[in-house]
């Protein structure tokens, strides 16, 4: 009896473990098939006059270089105005606000809005920055909207980061006299600095994937300059790549498929800094 | 009064503690002498870590404790009187249970102290520095390595380190709560060493399970109860010829 008990039991364990690599190799091979199709369709477009170019309606002389330069302004600008108030958050909400029902209710509250789909961010960004504030569809507008949208994700990624440090740390420097601040700023984020970092990187890689936020608020398709301040129009990586793909033209698919590499080269290689970070810290604080 | 306060380094009056509703110290009276080493024996959950950490206000961290009656320290109600709980806890070193350096390099660890002090003199740190580390020694062992991580060290290493960061800055109380709990025999011996060239400088108070190792060390012991200050006398006293049968009890090891 107890011979067959185990035998079925392993039998179960076996089965199991098929099912379990067969569904990860699926989502595995879907992953290969996307990028195996893209890069088939886009890399020969990849070259030199394809970053410096600006948009044109001939897909051959069409680049992406206000698409880039829009990106990264942009990210510069989000960056800014959330990575201040997120880590400050952070940190509050972990080491200073009192643990009282309201606190509960809004440590749920900002990991729901995590979770919120990001063309509400954009309406909302839309509402508030664009025509109540008037900012118009501008970069500060775009900004302001994506820095809405990474908030929650650093303020929870700090937490979790703070929540990490062993309390053995706080009750040593409380214990040599430190004062809260000291703790905070000379122990706790040093010791928890990496897992910070990877939150910001994390949130950096959702910012630039970001396409419906940008539709909301205004971003531009065709924008033959340059933006020189927080106050120009824009276009992104993203929208340009989204603008393509509703061309009928074969060569703007190539154009578009090309794009996608680049930002896939970018949300992979900010992965990769996010991952290597925070091993890197975790030899640090435990060896 | 006043004379009789002058006497001693630290004291308690009727000094009770309570976590929320639950009491876990109850009406606890003590006189400590300066240069002297106190040992607290008792059972798990008896109190005297508790005790300990009252002395640098270390409980004001857990939320819902209340506090009544005195506390003294060099003449000064350290819960009564509006001071500053930061630049007093600096007067008092603490050693903890388990090891708990910082993750930087051995000489910030040491060096710590100082610079919430806002000690920014090179020379003044390196001195201080190589003092503290002389006199938890453990110089020897690390005068070459002072810019390696202190999360390399061995346990016993560790908890020296702890020793010399407390030490660093001077203060004239050290608070060890089962400083050698979680180290090797080896490291403990040198622990032990360590607390008896120490006593010279300052007012040493050290929790333990270990009872030989209270009797090794201190020159008297309290033994604590369910909250209670049962006895506190000469450790020679309390080792060979308690006053209280729930002493003789817990020291035979007839329950605890």
């Amino acid at each position: 009896m107890n011979r067959r008990s185990l035998l079925s039991a392993n039998a179960k364990d076996k089965i199991f473990n098929v099912f379990a690599i067969l569904c990860t190799g699926l989502s595995l091979l879907i992953l290969v098939v996307l990028i195996g199709d893209i890069l088939y369709k886009g890399l020969a477009r990849i070259n030199w006059s394809f970053f410096f170019n600006l948009p044109s309606r001939f897909p051959e002389q069409s680049g992406i270089y206000t698409a880039l330069a829009g990106m990264f302004s942009l990210l510069l600008f989000t960056l800014l105005i959330a990575l201040p108030i997120g880590i400050m958050s952070g940190i509050y909400l972990q080491e200073y606000g009192t643990k009282n029902k309201l606190a509960k209710f809004i440590e749920i509250n900002i990991s729901n809005l995590a979770g919120v789909p990001s063309v509400i961010y954009g309406i909302l960004g839309l509402t508030l920055f664009v025509r109540t504030a008037g900012l118009g569809n501008s970069i500060l507008s775009a900004a302001l909207t994506l820095a809405l949208l990474i908030m929650p994700v650093i303020i929870v990624s700090t937490r979790e980061a703070i929540k990490a440090v062993p309390n053995s740390l706080r009750e040593a420097s409380f214990g040599m006299g430190a004062t809260r601040w000291q703790t905070i700023s000379r122990v706790i984020i040093p010791a928890s600095f990496g897992g910070i970092l990877t939150g910001i990187i994390l949130s950096i890689s959702r910012a630039i994937g970001e396409t419906a936020p940008l539709i909301v608020v205004g971003a531009l398709a065709y924008v033959p300059f340059i933006p020189e301040g927080p106050m120009d129009q824009f276009t992104s990586l993203p929208i340009q790549i989204y603008n393509w793909t509703s061309r009928p033209q074969q060569g703007f698919v190539t154009n578009a498929a090309a794009g996608i590499i680049i930002l896939l080269v970018f949300t992979f290689l900010l992965n990769g800094i996010a991952i290597y970070l925070r091993n890197r810290w975790y030899k640090k604080t435990t060896a | 009064m006043e004379n009789e306060f002058g006497l001693y380094k630290l004291m308690t009056k009727d000094f009770s503690l309570f976590y929320g509703p639950k009491q876990a110290l109850k009406s606890v009276s003590i006189k400590i002498s300066a240069n002297t080493v106190t040992a607290f024996i008792g059972p798990s959950g008896c109190g005297k870590s508790t005790f300990l950490r009252s002395f640098n206000r270390m409980n004001d961290l857990i939320p819902n404790v209340t506090i009544k009656g005195e506390l003294m320290i060099d003449d000064v109600d350290i819960y009564k009187n509006m001071i500053d709980v930061y630049a007093y806890r600096k007067k008092i070193g603490m050693v903890f249970q388990r090891p708990n350096p910082f993750p930087k390099t051995i000489f910030e660890n040491v060096a710590f102290g100082l610079r919430i002090n806002g000690e920014k003199s090179k020379q003044v740190l390196q001195e201080a520095v190589e003092t503290a580390l002389h006199q938890a020694a453990l110089w020897d062992e690390v005068k070459d390595n002072l810019n390696k991580s202190a999360m390399a060290l061995s346990g016993g290493q560790q908890q020296r380190l702890c020793i010399a960061r407390a030490i660093a800055v001077k203060p004239s109380v050290l608070l060890m709560d089962e400083p050698a709990s979680a180290l090797d025999p080896i490291s403990t011996a040198k622990i032990e060493q360590l607390i008896y060239e120490l006593k010279s400088i300052y007012t040493i108070v050290i929790v333990t399970h270990n009872m030989q190792q209270a009797a090794r060390v201190s020159d008297k012991t309290g033994f604590f109860y369910l909250g209670e200050l049962i006895e506190y006398d000469n450790t020679d006293k309390i080792f060979t010829n308690p006053a209280k049968d729930a002493t003789q009890n817990y020291i035979t090891g007839r329950f605890g």
